[in-house]
């Protein structure tokens, strides 16, 4: 569970940085591309690029594979499901709760009624 | 979505719906993802005051939430902190918000949960990196999907 918990962190805090962000959706779209390539749009410098691949590499969210001289850079989607599953979570809690809440405060409402009567 | 938000038309006015939300009678009928009972519901509606609330999922596991209450406006607002207790649950706390508003078939019922991870998530959260998680995700399981 804490193994879970920190991997949650992780993928949670990779994801806030606006320019990992664009990475991934890169990738999402290109479905791998080199290093020089993904550094290209930023304004940033090619060692700042490194250092975002590297906290994604650290998160899961890519994998890397290196053919000659050229490194290739993929996006992985496990972390991200299990992101997803965990919020999920929550979702199903609370809608199940509302709903039940609502028919009860319903039943409330119409007993209310029928007393005032 | 490291913040939730669920929005329900209710046909009751919002006193009879902050009711429900703030006594442990309304809460034991309607707190839980499925249909396992509530075991202990203790409120305190009160800013400052707190809540504890047990329950069994159908799968025979218990969880248990308590919180403090920080706002406490009866009948259109009430906040409170969030804490799973006593289980391998998220650690760390959140933050739920309700909002009542009267319309005209009864009380449109604003829910959100949220700093639902860390201080960071939250901030991202802000960001709006929501869509792009849910599109990247989309797109892993067609990928996944259609891969031999």
């Amino acid at each position: 569970m804490v193994n879970y918990n920190e991997r949650l962190d992780r993928t949670f805090a990779a994801l806030v940085d606006p320019t990992r962000r664009a990475i991934l959706a890169r990738l999402e779209r290109e479905d791998g591309a080199s290093i020089s390539a993904l550094a290209q749009p930023f304004v940033i410098k090619l060692p700042a690029v490194m250092k975002h691949l590297d906290v994604l590499y650290d998160a899961g969210l890519i994998s890397r594979s290196k053919v000659g001289r050229t490194v290739t850079v993929r996006l992985r989607p496990e972390p991200m499901g299990e992101a997803m599953d965990w919020l999920r979570r929550y979702e199903r809690f609370w809608s199940k709760s509302l709903d039940r809440l609502a028919a009860y405060a319903e039943s409330k409402e119409a007993e209310a009624r029928k007393k005032r009567r | 979505m490291t913040s939730l938000t669920l929005v329900r038309r209710i046909k009751a006015r919002p006193s009879i719906v902050f009711d429900a939300l703030t006594t442990p009678e309304g809460i034991a009928r309607w707190w839980g993802p499925d249909d396992g009972p509530v075991l202990v519901a203790e409120t305190d509606p009160q800013v400052g005051g707190c809540f504890r609330v047990r329950f069994r999922m159908l799968d025979g596991s218990e969880h248990e939430s308590s919180g403090e209450y920080l706002e406490v406006e009866k009948p259109e607002r009430l906040s409170m902190s969030w804490r799973w207790t006593g289980g391998a649950e998220d650690p760390g706390e959140s933050l739920v918000e309700i909002r009542l508003r009267a319309i005209a078939e009864g009380t449109e019922l604003t829910f959100t949960h949220s700093r639902l991870h860390d201080e960071e998530s939250r901030r991202s959260h802000e960001e709006g990196w929501t869509g792009a998680l849910e599109k990247l995700e989309r797109h892993f399981l067609v990928v996944e999907r259609s891969s031999p």
